[in-house]
């Protein structure tokens, strides 16, 4: 038992001695991303780079989360996120420093905040993921709105909880208005549409014929189709311009408290250059947003997605009200 | 023998909190300071930080009040409850049934069974559902390999299988350990008075394991209550999983402040319940005077038993085991890279054992606090410690973060800051564990410990200590593996870098990547089975000691 003693006492002033290294040559990444998909990446970026990178891999939300409450004292030099809402959050609480002009010029507006705290790094498309042994493409509406009519009652699967989902609400709000939007979460919710924790557990049960269709970003299912080719899910791209045809960023933005600005805008260019960009469209199945990289073949290119014209820098602020709008239509 | 308990039974006036214990001894020794402070330097500062994120409730904004009087929370509170109710009572059915007939009956195979029964606790609640959804349905593993198409499970159903084969292990393991501790001599004198064996095991065997029993559903029901893994595959709409809606889907921090503050009241109420109908006092029997006769089953009880285990067996941990093993191997059949995640594999094994060494030592003071110096202060203190358990674990993250980039900035996402919390949060099953240990010891043996010159520190040191170790290591066991399942916490305080298996499984399996998810989830399995062979197999251990 003594030496069980000793050895905490040993570990914990270890534990408490591997802090943070403040070394110029460093850098230490919030990454909303998986470790899966955004390692590859961060290996190649240290040996093409030498500047030596440490990753907190957690959800995006919960990372923007972790950031507010750190303020200026985060460890943090760069948040890469999922998705323009978490960055968002980050942007709003003043968190960001401006990039340079040259990184923004990189990658067309729509796709960045307005005041330039954060920059799209690749593209993920809303779609309808459908099961293709039930549901013949032909038959799809060419926007969301239909899902709310009888014909479609319990067959269209949603994510209320999920942050793709939360922003594509916000981007509705924008697009129809606040009581339009509300009547049509209502009306899913009326439509007993069947309700999932994420992306990843719709396409699974479209996969295993547990629900026809579902509201969905593009990739998950080319990823689950890279794993089993044998699957009976099929992407649907909305025709008509609306909230559910949005290409929404994954993205990433420099901490004002940064200690190493210039290494982490080195990072953030890195990740418009060729290696990165080819990457998300080969192996992340994401549309590349630096104009000249072609997406995946699988996929239709990206100016053939129509994109309602609005500010993506607007989602975050209406997050809260999407996620009020979906608590009172009975969703959450 | 147990006239401590009867004392208390027959006495209706005895106030609640006054124990039996301490009445039949006739004086209560004053806990030394450096009980309390050994007791509370672990808790201490985690109460303080979730004390402080409750505080901002000041702040609350209409709508987190708007939130929390709408008519969804009673729905919330009323589908929380329920679904704890049921997980808690199969748990105990299980987990009492399973411990008898290993512990008690000529059931074959025993230790083998021991152990597989209790595998289900290594696996995350969020990898069981995951399994049970993609074994039934239409396309499911079962549909593929008998042609039966199994309904799918969801919804209430779902998460209720889930989580009762995720918790059932507590009271499994708890009530085995204590069965040994039961002498035999009583149920023999039971018998030899005429009484059937059904109602020996009624009026006599059961009544003695009721702290046990009592201490393993407690654990139970506050896991089912904290978890949100299960819930949310299984899309059943939980105060907890409401409670990670509003942290993801808002700026504003104060609805799920308050919904948190409503969770802790929910437990508040369980752990008040089962402080209310646990027998006060307790029998001391240091060890029995004979382990105790096997109960000779029937040809038929021995097939249904051996038919129950086996049920429970497959449906627990060759199912999903089966499921997993399965995605690998389609994985490889597909030409998906195979990786075995090391750094994670390192990270997991750092800080579980870790989390079980610091709980431990910090289980001992608090322990000789609640069970030897019992008061209303030890009181509260051994309720808070359970109410850390029930938590989510996403409120407890995003208290630390606050607490510790405020007060504590140096050591903010240090190792030590993540295994004091883990320590924390997970104590409630190590005091649990420890704590029937030293309750079944008789407080004279520290009287006598005590007249014969030794000081407090050393009875604490020669005498508790050597006692309770069991127990103290089964609770450290618990830890261990709770520790190794844990992921909103390890994401948020872990030092950059920092991964476990745990996180490697989700975050493999959200990306659909199940060739990954499945091997993290296999090796992080692979780990616990020693921990959990120690625990099933200690009950031979206590017997021997």
């Amino acid at each position: 038992m003594k030496r069980l003693i000793v050895l905490v006492a040993a570990l914990a002033i270890i534990g408490t001695a591997c802090t943070s290294d403040d070394g110029s040559n460093s850098l230490t990444l919030y990454s909303g991303r998986s470790e899966d998909l955004v390692q590859p990446l961060i290996d190649q970026f240290e040996e093409e780079t030498g500047i030596e990178v440490t990753v907190k891999y957690a959800g995006s939300a919960d990372l923007a989360a972790t950031l507010n409450e750190e303020g200026d004292a985060s460890p943090a030099d760069v948040f890469f996120a999922q998705d323009p809402a978490s960055l968002g959050t980050v942007a709003l609480a003043g968190l960001f420093e401006p990039l340079s002009e040259e990184i923004l010029s990189m990658v067309p507006d729509r796709f960045s905040d307005s005041d330039g705290a954060w920059v799209g790094t690749s593209g993920r498309a809303r779609v309808v993921i459908y099961d293709s042994t039930k549901i013949d493409a032909s038959d799809l509406p060419s926007n969301e709105n239909p899902f709310v009519d009888e014909e479609w009652a319990g067959r269209v699967a949603i994510a209320p909880t999920n942050g793709s989902f939360l922003s594509f609400v916000a981007a509705k709000i924008l697009v129809d208005g606040e009581d339009a939007t509300l009547e049509w979460l209502e009306g899913m919710a009326a439509n007993d549409q069947p309700r999932y924790s994420g992306n990843s557990p719709i396409v699974e049960a479209v996969n295993s014929g547990e629900v026809e269709a579902g509201l969905v970003n593009h990739y998950y299912l080319l990823r689950a189709l890279a794993e089993n080719p044998n699957e009976v899910g099929r992407n649907y791209f909305f025709p008509e311009a609306t909230a559910g045809s949005l290409v929404m960023p994954a993205g990433a933005g420099v901490l004002a408290s940064s200690d190493n600005k210039e290494a982490a805008e080195t990072y953030i260019e890195w990740l418009l250059g060729e290696f990165a960009q080819t990457y998300f469209a080969e192996e992340t199945f994401e549309y590349p947003l630096v104009p000249g990289y072609p997406a995946n073949d699988v996929l239709p290119p990206i100016e053939s997605i129509p994109t309602p014209d609005i500010d993506l820098s607007e989602l975050a602020p209406l997050l809260d009200t999407a996620t009020d709008l979906v608590a009172q239509a009975g969703l959450l | 023998m147990t006239q401590a308990r009867s004392a208390v039974e027959f006495d209706p006036v005895v106030p609640h909190g006054d124990n039996g214990i301490v009445r039949s001894r006739g004086r209560q020794a004053k806990a030394p300071w450096w009980l309390w402070l050994g007791a509370l330097a672990l808790v201490g500062p985690l109460l303080l930080a979730i004390g402080s994120l409750f505080l901002r409730v000041f702040d609350a904004t209409p709508a987190a009040w708007d939130t929390l009087f709408s008519t969804r929370t009673l729905g919330l509170v009323w589908r929380s409850f329920a679904l704890t109710a049921t997980v808690t009572a199969t748990a105990c059915v299980l987990g009492v049934g399973g411990a008898w007939v290993l512990a008690r009956t000529d059931i074959g195979f025993r230790r083998g069974w021991g152990v597989l029964i209790a595998l289900p606790l290594v696996i995350p609640s969020y990898v069981l559902a995951m399994v049970i959804i993609s074994a039934t349905g239409a396309t499911g593993l079962i549909a593929d390999l008998t042609g039966y198409t199994f309904p799918s499970i969801s919804g209430f159903v779902g998460s209720w299988i889930a989580l009762s084969l995720s918790t059932y292990p507590y009271v499994y393991l708890i009530t085995s350990a204590a069965l040994t501790r039961v002498d035999p001599t009583l149920e023999d004198a039971a018998r030899g008075l005429g009484a059937t064996r059904t109602r020996v095991f009624r009026t006599v065997v059961l009544p003695q394991l009721r702290p046990a029993i009592g201490a393993g559903a407690l654990l139970a029901a506050l896991y089912t209550l904290s978890d949100f893994g299960a819930v949310s595959l299984m899309r059943f709409d939980t105060f907890t999983r409401a409670i990670y809606a509003q942290y993801s889907g808002r700026i504003d921090r104060s609805p799920a402040i308050l919904l948190s503050i409503v969770l802790i009241l929910l437990a508040a109420v369980i752990i008040t319940a089962e402080w209310r109908t646990r027998g006060r006092g307790s029998i001391f029997t240091s060890s029995p005077s004979r382990s105790a006769s096997r109960v000779r089953l029937s040809r038929a009880g021995r097939s249904l038993w051996t038919a129950g285990l086996a049920a429970l067996v497959a449906v627990g941990t060759v199912v999903p085991i089966a499921v997993l093993g399965g995605w690998v191997l389609q994985g490889l059949a597909n030409d998906v890279e195979f990786v075995i995640p090391w750094n994670a594999v390192v990270g997991s094994i750092t800080g579980a054992t870790l989390a079980a060494i610091v709980a431990m030592a910090f289980t001992i003071p608090t322990v000789v606090l609640i069970v030897r110096h019992q008061s209303k202060r030890t009181e509260v203190l051994e309720k808070s410690i359970f109410a850390l358990f029930s938590l989510p674990h996403i409120t407890i993250a995003i208290a630390v973060v606050a607490f510790t980039v405020t007060w504590l900035r140096p050591v903010y996402q240090s190792l030590g800051v993540l295994v004091a919390v883990y320590a924390a949060m997970f104590l409630a099953q190590s005091v649990s564990s420890a704590k029937s240990s030293l309750m079944a010891i008789d407080p004279t043996v520290d009287d006598a410990s005590r007249s014969l010159g030794r000081g407090r520190f050393q009875t604490l040191w020669r005498v508790q200590l050597p006692l309770m170790r069991t127990g103290l290591l089964a609770g450290g066991a618990l830890v261990f593996v709770t520790t190794l399942k844990e992921l909103p916490v390890t994401l948020l305080l872990s030092p950059p870098g920092f991964s476990t298996l745990a996180v490697r499984t989700w975050a493999a399996a959200d990306e659909l990547l199940y060739t990954r998810a499945a091997t993290a989830a296999l090796i992080l399995v692979a780990m616990s089975v020693i921990p959990v062979y120690f625990l099933s197999i200690r009950r031979r251990e206590s017997v021997g000691s």
